[in-house]
């Protein structure tokens, strides 16, 4: 599709296909400033408020629920019901096991409503980009995570975490030169920088792909001439496809960031390395 | 692939931002946004939700001891109505026994009761036949004086030293008495 697409360019110079510059778009207020306002942190603060509302109502629900002694949920806290109880459960408690689960259960339901959140803007019409396309959030909750799983190390095991990750017992001592810096690599450094790009690459190479679709129809329906503009049929149901195939996306990796977080953290609370 | 779309998507000859390099407002927008809704999660929504989960579980919790003791109570008094019903059974075959035995006094003393009537019955008519029997022998006794008082004065007519006369005059007599009942 790329060649197509270059093929196009070169004849025709019109079609101005999706650039990096799709993540930077113009800065709206504060600019010059780290309180610099474009539309990607105005989408970012708009899911934040959506995510307060809705969750705040089903707080609401919850704490009626409680008021009232009811113990029939509506269809409405139901569904919140659902959402909370797959971070609680099937990933937290499945994990972690009831104790810790419910230790780390705030920031792992954050991370994920989060992650969830800033994903699904990538398709939502008028929104059109995934607040997780530009890397601060994936940096910040990689970050967290990273910090997170440390501190549930330390705090368990004390200095002994780093000791147990670097120099993991079983392994004859003249292999510790061959093990320990692949295990400072991939524990240390290779942990959060995966978990960052993974989502952020996802989120990126999906919005061009859409930008791609979408772009390339409009130019076969209203610029190319004759017979060409068929291929933005071909295009458009692309385009379609990708955009369910972005929901699939924004939820997979919610959830995989997700897992992994609670799965490092469960390493690092484990006795045994 | 990625690469290779940037590399494709970034128009030539402007200078091309690398998207691993984080602005300082993207860092600050996104731990904002991080930052208030874990806030937001941790002391808003979850508490609310946790609650509402125990009082749930502490309501059916609730529902089945009461359940149970419902069942309990039930049971007490299946078993009481049983004992209950034992008694009566027991009490009424003690009844039926005593019906019984009275009934069987009762038929006794009947029995008894006709005998004696029997006896007394018997005795009853013992007495009058005797009374009849004695009433018919003093009858005949009258009868048989005058009939002897007859037949003596008959004797007296004929000779009486003969035994042969005195004979024939019996049987002269008997016969006639013969006779007379033949009569």
């Amino acid at each position: 599709m790329l060649s197509a697409l270059s093929l196009f360019r070169a004849e025709d110079g019109e079609f101005s296909p999706p650039s990096i510059f799709e993540f930077y778009p113009e800065i709206v207020a504060f600019a010059g400033t780290p309180f610099a306002i474009n539309r990607i942190m105005m989408i970012r603060l708009i899911v934040m408020v959506l995510l307060i509302v809705i969750f705040w109502l089903w707080t609401a629900k919850f704490n009626k629920a409680v008021k009232t002694g009811n113990v029939v949920p509506g269809r409405f806290q139901l569904l919140g019901e659902l959402a909370l109880n797959f971070v609680r459960k099937s990933i937290a408690h499945d994990q972690l096991g009831e104790k810790d689960g419910e230790r780390f259960l705030p920031l792992l339901t954050t991370i994920f409503f989060m992650v969830f959140g800033m994903n699904i803007t990538g398709i939502i019409p008028f929104a059109n980009i995934a607040g997780t396309s530009v890397i601060g959030i994936p940096l910040v909750l990689a970050g967290v995570a990273y910090v997170t799983f440390i501190y549930a190390g330390t705090r368990k095991h004390g200095i002994k975490f780093f000791k147990n990750s670097l120099f993991p017992s079983g392994v004859p001592k003249p292999f510790y030169i061959l093990v320990t810096p692949i295990e400072l690599l991939s524990t240390f450094i290779l942990r959060p920088v995966t978990l960052a790009l993974r989502l952020l690459m996802n989120m990126i190479a999906g919005h061009l792909l859409l930008v791609l679709c979408f772009s390339a129809t409009q130019f076969f329906f209203f610029q190319a001439d004759g017979l060409m503009s068929l291929f933005g049929v071909g295009t458009l149901l692309f385009g379609f496809a990708f955009t369910l195939f972005e929901i699939l996306v924004s939820v997979l990796q919610a959830y995989v960031f997700t897992l992994l977080t609670t799965v490092y953290i469960q390493l690092a609370l484990a006795d045994e390395h | 692939m990625i690469s290779r779309i940037l590399a494709a998507a970034a128009p030539e000859g402007a200078e091309t931002p690398n998207p691993l390099l984080p602005a300082d407002y993207d860092i600050l927008w996104s731990s904002v946004v991080f930052v208030v809704l874990l806030v937001f999660f941790w002391f808003k929504v979850l508490p609310g939700f946790k609650r509402m989960l125990d009082e749930r579980a502490q309501a059916i919790e609730g529902r089945l001891a009461d359940a149970e003791a419902a069942q309990k109570a039930a049971e007490a008094r299946t078993a009481e109505v049983e004992a209950d019903k034992a008694q009566l059974r027991a009490e009424s075959s003690s009844i039926r026994e005593d019906a019984r035995a009275e009934g069987a006094a009762i038929l006794a003393e009947l029995k008894q009761q006709a005998a004696k009537d029997a006896d007394r019955l018997s005795e009853t008519t013992k007495a009058s036949l005797l009374a009849e029997r004695d009433s018919a022998a003093n009858a005949l006794r009258g009868e048989i004086g005058a009939l002897a008082i007859e037949l003596a004065s008959r004797i007296v007519g004929e000779k009486l030293d003969d035994d042969k006369v005195a004979n024939r005059v019996v049987d002269e007599f008997i016969a006639e008495l013969e006779g007379k009942k033949a009569k």
